[in-house]
């Protein structure tokens, strides 16, 4: 820092844009801090027992019910998603052609997709899956939506991480006889893995985020699921209602709690997950 | 001594652009034939030619037959097939991000062999006849990636092996090696050449007089002279040969 000084003597813009710089780190950690705090402050004295009784009642104001459908909601898109989206990416990468017309539909779709806001997707999903497909408001109808909301994130994370895979890797599995088919899934598919998880890991925080697009396929229902066609709200959903009835801010701000420690475990997770891939190549 | 590789009338375009003008030469078995030649000359293009390594290459059309052992590469011969008899060593060592063992393995099993001992097998030979054996049979699980840049490129020659080739393509196999890792994968060439035909593309002059038999120099996608190394490198017949060899381009 003390040879600084007498640059910024010589060059007096450098120290504007230093002081630039730093605001904008000390802005940036600050503000996060400050959200992450009031959360804390606020949540954790009414993170009670009775918060995560069994069964929910209008006195407990129970959170165990949305965990369980948080997890079932983004286990089912997951599944919808994933294969779809990384289908879909490997086409784009491996076997479209350069100048394919179709890759190039396919890429401004997934562009624009990945532009509207949540609340129509909603929209559609009640219109085709709540009302046209007779699901109701349901589980099944709210992980659909939300997995065509998450569909263009995973296809372009994928579709990024099997770009970034050396060519050199397919024209040594190529000098040495093998197909496309083995290519791909053998070399391409785990040297991708990393980036491919690190989308997904992505597209859960989405589901787990998600309100808007949930309130108008899988409702506010707060009690467990009994089937996949049974309506149930999310942990953010969940906290979405609380706070709108007004009489639960204190459950409602130990729910985000709740929130941030299951975000905050799933980036965790995500990162042991992406050490360990890489550890074993 | 028996012609291995044929190649007639080949002329090679990418888009517009001739890569390859007319080319004839032919090679023959357990013997090492070094492309020369200035960047952009063609000699890679050639080598690639020999695999169908550019049909990967959009924009790539070939006329001309390229035979070996007199069957049709282009016509008659399945591209698996092709590729389990002529194996290629790149530029850049390229590992796969996987054990050394399945690296070796990677081959033998793409062509269907799956028991356990017969794998043992080839790794252990092919690992021997690439001489990296000593050096790697304590770590077979461990990635391929931690070897060094000449052992990983002596990896890859194994891998090439494993297949059972008779046709090792190099292409500049030791341009990103250190000189001692240079010096191994020469001798290696002097002894694989005993049971394959190599035949390998370099920048490094000396390196074509020290491991080939027969020397082609290539100048703007042509073939200007291919002979005998020693004859070519002591007499050169062409006028440009001689430039080259000598220094005074390229």
């Amino acid at each position: 820092m003390k040879s600084s000084w007498k640059t910024f003597k010589a060059h007096p813009m450098s120290l504007v844009f230093f002081i630039l710089v730093c605001a904008g780190v000390i802005l940036t950690v600050g503000i996060l801090f400050l959200v992450v705090a009031f959360v804390l402050i606020r949540g954790v004295p009414y993170l009670t027992p009775d918060l995560f009784a069994l069964e929910y009642t209008s006195e407990n104001c129970s959170m165990l019910p949305a965990i369980v459908s948080t997890i079932e909601m983004v286990g089912i898109s997951l599944l919808v998603a994933v294969p779809l989206g990384v289908f879909c990416a490997i086409y784009l990468v491996e076997y479209a052609g350069k100048g394919n017309k179709l890759v190039k539909l396919i890429r401004v779709t997934t562009e624009t997709l990945s532009g509207i806001p949540s609340i129509v997707y909603g929209l559609f999903g009640m219109l085709l899956f709540v009302r046209a497909l007779g699901w109701g408001y349901s589980l099944l109808a709210g992980s659909f939506t939300v997995a065509i909301m998450i569909l263009p994130l995973i296809i372009r994370s994928t579709e990024e991480a099997l770009k970034a895979v050396d060519d050199s890797y397919r024209e040594g599995s190529f000098g040495l006889g093998a197909g496309k088919l083995r290519t791909v899934f053998v070399i391409v598919l785990p040297s991708a893995m990393n980036g491919i998880l690190a989308g997904i890991i992505l597209a859960i925080g989405r589901v787990i985020g998600e309100t808007a697009a949930l309130m108008y396929t899988a409702g506010t229902v707060a009690a467990y699921p009994k089937s996949v066609f049974d309506s149930s709200r999310t942990l953010s959903l969940h906290m979405y209602s609380l706070s709108r009835e007004g009489m639960h801010m204190n459950e409602a701000a130990a729910t985000g709690v709740v929130l941030l420690i299951v975000v905050f475990l799933l980036n965790s997770f995500a990162s042991f997950v992406a050490k360990k891939l890489k550890s074993k190549t | 001594m028996a012609v291995k590789f044929s190649v007639s009338n080949l002329d090679l375009y990418y888009g517009d652009f001739q890569a390859l003008k007319n080319i004839n030469i032919r090679m023959n078995e357990n013997e090492v034939t070094a492309f020369i030649g200035p960047s952009g000359c063609g000699k890679s293009t050639l080598l690639k030619s020999l695999n169908r390594m550019n049909d990967l290459v959009e924009g790539c059309k070939i006329t001309g037959t390229v035979l070996l052992d007199n069957v049709d590469i282009y016509k008659n011969m399945e591209i698996t097939e092709l590729r389990k008899n002529v194996g290629m060593v790149f530029q850049k060592p390229n590992p796969f991000p996987m054990s050394i063992y399945d690296n070796i393995a990677y081959g033998p099993r793409t062509h269907g062999i799956k028991r356990k001992s017969q794998l043992d097998e080839i790794v252990e030979t092919s690992l021997k006849q690439a001489s990296i054996w000593e050096e790697v049979k304590d770590r077979l699980k461990k990635s391929a990636l931690g070897l060094s840049g000449g052992q990983q490129q002596r990896l890859c020659i194994a891998r090439a092996l494993a297949v059972k080739p008779e046709v090792i393509l190099m292409d500049e196999p030791t341009s990103a090696l250190d000189p001692i890792s240079t010096m191994k994968i020469e001798e290696l060439c002097f002894d694989l050449k005993k049971e394959y035909t190599i035949i390998i593309v370099t920048h490094n002059m000396q390196q074509a007089t020290r491991i080939s038999d027969k020397t082609a120099f290539f100048l703007h996608g042509e073939i200007v002279e291919f002979g005998e190394t020693g004859q070519i490198f002591a007499m050169p017949k062409d006028k440009r040969t001689e430039d080259y060899i000598t220094g005074r381009f390229g």
